[in-house]
């Protein structure tokens, strides 16, 4: 320490040590900031005691207090059940067309269901129910399971293709993909399937599959093509289209038989919420 | 101020002793070759198109390396100078540090435009274009490719100059640069075709971890080596905290990264840990990144510089010993604030807390040194604004390091958490701290590296400097503004006790501060763009003529 000179700025010795030309000078530490620090950790230890803190050999230091995040949002759901309950049981003491007719009711109703239906419908159905590719327009008259408030209710509750015991179940065969039908068959359904719908469509073709039609397709989407909700099956004259509405989007369907995923929401929502949010898309589409 | 020489004072003098070639020259040519041969068996192996991708790179680069190395041994260029200091491969991480800079501000600017006007932005036929593959280019782009490139870059000068010793290693440090912008690219890459562990920071695959070891440990035995043999009797406060920067990542790499691949020839592994086990060895990685990346070594990069420039001691070592250590100590703890009210259990939330309550004043010890360094000087606040950059830069750091341990309270962290503040956070560290003490040294190095008398032109440091701190400012507040705002909506219930904010509706609703983040970001990349063009001027200009802003405007003709 041979080499410790005044800083003439600040009137500090310096270190003594020089690298490149820096040098240190030997300010003690700030008290305020000592304090400061100080004053943290005292919190923290403050804070180690009333809390849960130190792990050890068996378990943990439970804190004074003994606090815990379990019991917190244990309670915190069950305030919630009570917050919901005036509501749960006016839901749940009404029948569906009850709710629907009695403006009180329906007020709820469509409150709770615009919540509900934005936190878990409107992913897949778009904010405002109006669906996309592969997803089904909620706002339209057109049903594949049917538009009646209990089978809107139903739907909900057990989705389609889910799982459920009593999921909603159809399933297109892939009729090119799995090789049920020729390549020519296929093209040939598609001209039949457009010329259903109304659209120009290649005459030869359409006759060429009628017959083809009645023996694979008749059975669930009815003779004139006009569907069976009771199976999921649909329309195919409305001009409503799944996915997609050119030869192309047709083709690819009979080709591959692609159906969609509806979860159940009987574990995540409660009936009666299932109640409300039935009358809420119910009121807010055609009204089948 | 003086353009520093760069030959070693003081030292056994042997120039043209023995001009010989840096040592394990060839060898590294011999391990280029082997490289390239095995890289090259490994493409036409794999039946995985993103290993065949990511093994042709190496094989390219291998490939190149072998070339230029044995072009450069054949025709005698490639010279050891012991009596130097190693200062071409600072000039090479300087360009690097600017390149990367652009490249990863500019695609934080692309996804802040995609999360402002997501019609517009979205492509759907460009897989590669997504938010999802973008925003690890860009993290990885701004923290390890820009970010790293500076350390390694002023991490080679200062243990130098500070060591009065040149690199160790012979040929290692080119092998550190080379190895480390191989390791960019190739994390670059995979990210943008799909390839990725899913792990914040740390999302490059297996093999690219492995080589980024390899490359890491030589860099530690170049740095140890420097220090080892250095002719100043004490270690510098910079190199310590270089050193914890450089040891800590290792480790951290080593332990976040370890993971079964599916196959030798196949890009996809999986990590030995999982649940929340995982999910605390993930934030341990992730916080200690933020703290010994890009505190721990930018600080060292601020102990040199900062004094350096303002030509003043620094303001108290006493200080730079207790808060080093207790830096040290206390940064490694404060990981489980980043799962406060998650699965891991509230013991560990509670230790994550209070170590980064305490971790307060360590931060803030060496936001002083660096402002307290300034006393006598306080006037280049205003004459320098490189001086007056890197001071901004210590006020960020003073801000988030006083910011981060609020936001790890847990009564606050349950509002802040996975709202916009946060990304607030982090950008005013990022862009304020990390950005601004990385383009202070890089305007002092150029000069120095280059031998030129100054930057080229003060007056557009100026306008970097206003660009980019108005950038910050527009930044972090529209995110402080949004954070807030989601945080309440996503807690605001109705009175029948259902959610009153759908998902989306807390989206849209934070649309103009989205678009104030962008041009904040575009601010802060213009800034960027400007200092480049800037020392292309310095460094394109003739040695002998004064720095043009010194110099009256030349007629037009």
């Amino acid at each position: 320490m041979a080499d410790r000179e005044t800083d003439d700025v600040t009137g500090t010795e310096t270190t003594g040590h020089e690298w490149d030309g820096i040098r240190e000078l030997d300010t003690p530490l700030p008290r305020w900031w000592l304090w400061v620090w100080y004053g943290s950790i005292a919190f923290a230890i403050v804070y180690w005691i009333l809390m849960p803190a130190w792990p050890g050999v068996h378990g943990y230091t439970k804190g004074l207090l003994h606090h815990s995040d379990r019991a917190d949002v244990a309670s915190d759901l069950h305030a919630l059940d009570v917050q919901r309950g005036a509501g749960a049981s006016m839901m749940r003491k009404a029948s569906l067309e009850q709710i629907e007719q009695d403006p009180k009711l329906q007020a709820y109703a469509q409150q709770v269901g615009q919540s509900v239906f934005g936190d878990n419908c409107a992913t897949c159905h778009g904010v405002g129910g109006t669906g996309g590719k592969g997803y089904p327009n909620l706002r339209d008259d057109v049903w594949l399971w049917g538009g009646s408030l209990q089978d809107i209710q139903h739907t909900i509750t057990v989705g389609v293709r889910s799982g459920h015991p009593g999921q909603r179940l159809s399933q297109m065969p892939a009729f090119g993909r799995d090789e049920l039908l020729p390549p020519a068959a296929v093209s040939d359904l598609t001209e039949y399937v457009v010329k259903l719908s109304g659209r120009p469509a290649d005459a030869a073709a359409a006759a060429r599959a009628a017959p083809v039609f009645a023996e694979q397709c008749a059975s669930c989407h009815g003779v004139d093509g006009r569907g069976m909700q009771s199976v999921g099956a649909p329309n195919l004259t409305d001009g409503e289209w799944l996915y997609g509405a050119d030869r192309t989007a047709i083709r690819g369907q009979i080709h591959a038989g692609n159906g969609g995923v509806m979860p159940t929401w009987e574990s995540r929502l409660s009936p009666e919420t299932i109640k409300a949010l039935a009358v809420y898309i119910h009121a807010n589409a055609g009204g089948q | 101020m003086t353009t520093p020489s760069d030959l070693i004072g003081q030292g056994p003098h042997t120039a043209n002793a023995h001009l010989a070639p840096p040592g394990g020259s060839r060898g590294l040519l011999v391990f280029c070759l082997i490289s390239a041969f095995a890289a090259v068996m490994g493409a036409g192996l794999t039946q995985d198109p993103i290993f065949r991708l990511h093994a042709g790179i190496v094989a390219l680069a291998a490939m190149l390396g072998a070339f230029v190395l044995t072009g450069k041994l054949a025709g005698g260029t490639l010279l050891d100078e012991p009596d130097r200091y190693a200062d071409g491969v600072i000039k090479a991480g300087v360009i690097a540090t600017m390149f990367w800079a652009a490249v990863g501000l500019l695609v934080g600017v692309v996804i802040a435009c995609q999360l402002s006007w997501p019609r517009i932005f979205y492509f759907p036929e460009a897989g590669w274009l997504n938010f999802g593959r973008l925003r690890p280019v860009h993290t990885s782009g701004v923290i390890f490719a820009f970010g790293g490139n500076a350390l390694i870059a002023t991490s080679f000068w200062v243990v130098q100059r500070t060591c009065r010793a040149r690199l160790a290693g012979g040929i290692a440090p080119w092998f550190v640069f080379w190895g480390y912008q191989l390791f960019i690219v190739l994390a670059a890459t995979g990210y943008l075709a799909g390839a990725t562990q899913s792990r914040e920071y740390a999302e490059p695959e297996w093999y690219v971890d492995i080589w980024l070891t390899l490359v890491w440990v030589t860099y530690l035995l170049v740095f140890l080596g420097t220090i080892w043999k250095r002719r100043e009797p004490h270690i510098y406060v910079a190199n310590w905290f270089y050193l914890a920067f450089i040891v800590t990542i290792a480790l951290l790499h080593l332990i976040n990264n370890a993971g079964v691949p599916v196959g030798p020839l196949n890009h996809k592994s999986y990590g030995v840990f999982s649940g929340v086990q995982d999910a605390l060895v993930q934030w341990w990685y992730g916080h200690n990144a933020v703290g010994f990346f890009l505190t721990a070594g930018f600080l060292g990069m601020m102990y040199y510089f900062v004094p350096k420039r303002v030509e003043r001691p620094v303001y108290s070592y006493r200080l730079s010993i207790v808060h080093f250590w207790s830096l040290i100590f206390i940064y490694i703890w404060a990981g489980p604030h980043h799962l406060h009210y998650t699965a891991l259990p509230q013991w560990a939330q509670t230790l994550g807390m209070t170590f980064s309550i305490m971790l307060w004043m360590p931060s803030w010890g060496g936001m002083i040194n660096g402002l307290m360094t300034l006393s006598g000087a306080w006037d280049k606040l205003r004459t320098d604004p490189v001086v007056r950059m890197m001071v901004v830069a210590i006020a960020f750091y003073g801000m988030s390091t006083f910011e981060g341990p609020v936001m790890s309270i847990r009564a606050v962290n349950a509002l802040s958490h996975y709202t916009d503040w946060t990304i607030g956070h982090v950008h005013s560290g990022a862009l304020g701290w990390v950005g601004f003490i990385s383009f202070g040294a890089v305007y002092c190095m150029v000069p120095w590296l280059w031998k030129k008398p100054a930057i080229y032109s003060n007056k557009l440091i100026e306008w970097h400097f206003w660009l980019a701190t108005v950038g910050i400012l527009l930044y972090i507040a529209a995110m402080w503004v949004s954070g807030i705002m989601e945080g309440l909506m996503w807690r605001e219930y109705t009175p029948q006790g259902f959610l009153a904010y759908s998902f989306i509706e807390t989206v849209s609703a934070k649309h103009v501060e989205n678009v104030i983040r962008m041009v904040g970001g575009l601010m802060y990349l213009s800034g960027a763009l400007i200092m480049i063009f800037n020392l292309w001027r310095t460094v394109a200009s003739t040695s002998a003529e004064p720095a043009v802003s010194a110099a009256p405007a030349p007629a037009i003709a």
